[in-house]
């Protein structure tokens, strides 16, 4: 299976004096799971509900494969999507609300029971969706998002409500789809609570794209850490400003910034300072994310 | 088609309003039935009505007080999508916006028919007694009578589209309520009566919604017993009227609500 390519072309929205998304172009390739990232308002749902033919853009286009969403013949069964947690109506049960919709994406009731089981929802299948908490209408959403097994998957801040147990089941799952050539498009105002998921990043911020690539070029933008721990803390400190890191006191040694471990402790080891402890603090993603999102006007 | 439906028959709401019906139409159906009834024993009310006539006043009940349930379900048919955001999931399995409420439309047409078949079941049981035990007569196999309870059905069925195309235009779902109540409760009999007494706006009281459902059944109990307009339309121009209202309320549906943003 391949998935069809999303695409985002030079496309504005405003709300009245909102300019919700400003001149916003992006690709969605199939094969990957994409995170669609950006702090709160920063027009991730409007741009998602444009893709799906809900809100009209004010200017461009948006793609699914050759043609906008609604030109589609079966639309749900080329991209499942899931927008907000709460639009059920409360006095169905679950499976009913699958049910409802299943004639029209083309799919039988005994899909719909398979469907509501494979998201975790069997016990409260015949339950009023009234009833659910936030994870369970997270993945009733999700089923809903796939009764058509669909080629591509686009879900609105999936993660929110759910459990970590949830969190894992939902990123093996999306894996799995991406692993399979389905094209998956995930949005989160987080991006730690995606970035084990994704392999894509689009970011943006007050309606504008401010950073698209993978996510290992993401993190060739972040600064390592260093965490060093000496029992002469006078010497250590001696060493970098020898060698004009930044460190911070941190617990009982140094955060260096920029710095990899490695360097660190070649250096220590060359001016002959004894270490108790060198580990690398991985990269601040969340610090990239912010200073990206943060400096965008 | 079958999606909208199941979204009608899978909610409680259906069988409730459709309970409250069949109660409210027994009760008043079997009231009016006796009130009739002794009236004419006592020979008062030279207004009142006598023997087919009565009967088939009492039997177009379904329509002439029961068609506010049929038009409240077709409404809340549209509202609760919009109250719940349930549109925006119609909407991604069926983007076409005209399709989708031409399907609601459609779909409201069976369970209209439930309802017309349950009201006119407990308007007849409540005073087919009545009238043949205490007054002229039940006349249920009279084909004018038989008339009048198949059209009962039929026009409760097109109240119920018509309550769709209404909630098309109206989507707030407690307001729309709330304008059907007045309209059918205050504004339309009160329209009927007030246009009746001037010759000039005599004609256009038939076609008001309520008249002309009366005039396709071809019974009217505020036409015969208010002294306001007795003039119905035709039946077939009285289907007609129905339909147009049903087909221009769904129009500015189409080209108001559903040609916005839709979240
Ligand atoms: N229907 C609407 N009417 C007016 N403003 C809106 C509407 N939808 C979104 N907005 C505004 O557009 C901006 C982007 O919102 P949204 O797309 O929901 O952001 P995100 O999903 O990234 O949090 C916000 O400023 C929001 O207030
Ligand atoms: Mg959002």
């Amino acid at each position: 299976m391949t998935g069809p390519t999303l695409a985002v072309e030079g496309v504005a929205k405003t709300f009245g004096a909102v300019r919700a998304v400003d001149d916003l172009s992006f690709t969605v390739r199939p094969g990957a799971v994409t995170g669609f990232l950006g702090p709160n308002g920063a027009g991730k749902t409007t741009t998602l509900r444009m893709l799906l033919g809900l809100t009209r853009p004010t200017a461009g286009r948006l793609l699914v494969g050759d043609r906008p969403y609604g030109e589609h013949e079966r639309p749900a069964r080329v991209v499942g999507a899931a927008l907000e947690a709460s639009s059920f109506h409360p006095g169905r049960t679950g499976l009913a609300h699958l049910e409802v919709f299943a004639p029209q994406v083309g799919v039988s009731r005994q899909r719909c029971r398979e469907l509501i089981e494979f998201v975790g929802l069997g016990p409260a299948a015949d339950r009023r969706v009234g009833g659910y908490s936030m994870g369970m209408r997270q993945r009733l959403g999700l089923a809903t998002a796939l009764l058509g097994d669909p080629p591509a998957i686009v879900l609105d801040e999936p993660a929110n409500g759910l459990d970590p147990e949830g969190i894992v089941w939902l990123r093996r799952l999306l894996r799995a789809f991406a692993d399979e050539g389905r094209t998956v498009l995930i949005s989160s105002h987080v991006l730690t609570e995606v970035q084990h998921t994704v392999d894509d990043v689009v970011i943006i911020a007050r309606g504008k794209l401010v950073h698209a690539s993978s996510l290992a070029a993401l993190a060739d933008l972040a600064e390592p850490e260093t965490y060093v721990e000496s029992p002469d803390p006078a010497a250590l400190q001696r060493l970098c400003e020898a060698r004009g890191w930044t460190a911070a006191a941190s617990d009982r040694g140094l955060l260096v910034t920029g710095v990899v471990a490695a360097e660190v402790g070649a250096a220590a080891h060359s001016a002959g300072v004894e270490l108790h402890q060198l580990a690398s603090r991985g990269v601040g993603l969340e610090d990239v994310f912010l200073r990206l999102t943060g400096g965008a006007s | 088609m079958v999606a909208e439906y199941r979204k009608l028959v899978t909610t409680r709401m259906w069988w409730v309003l459709l309970l409250a019906l069949a109660a409210y139409l027994a009760f008043i159906g079997g009231a009016l039935a006796f009130s009739i009834v002794v009236a004419a024993e006592n020979e008062q009310g030279d207004l009142m009505l006598h023997g087919v006539d009565a009967a088939a006043s009492i039997y177009g009940l379904t329509n002439a007080i029961g068609y506010v349930f049929p038009l409240v379900i077709g409404s809340l048919a549209m509202t609760t999508e919009f109250r719940h955001q349930t549109i925006t999931q119609s909407l991604l399995v069926e983007p076409r916006r005209g399709v989708f409420l031409g399907a609601k439309l459609l779909a409201t047409l069976p369970l209209g028919l439930l309802y017309g078949v349950v009201a006119t079941a407990a308007v007849v049981l409540a005073s087919a007694p009545v009238l043949a035990g205490l007054g002229d007569g039940a006349f249920l196999t009279e084909p004018d009578i038989i008339e009048v309870l198949l059209l009962s059905v039929v026009v409760t069925a097109l109240w119920a589209m018509i309550g769709v195309a209404f909630g098309s235009v109206l989507t707030n779902q407690v307001a729309a309520i709330v304008v059907i109540l007045a309209v059918t409760q205050f504004v339309e009999p009160i329209a009927r009566v007030a246009l009746g007494a001037f010759d000039a706006l005599d004609g256009v009281a038939k076609f008001l919604p309520g008249a002309a459902a009366d005039g396709l059944i071809g019974a009217s109990l505020l036409g015969s017993m208010d002294g306001g307009s007795a003039e119905l339309l035709p039946r077939w121009a009285a289907l007609l009227v129905m339909l147009a209202y049903a087909g221009i309320l769904a129009a500015i549906g189409r080209f108001t609500t559903l040609r916005r943003d839709i979240g």
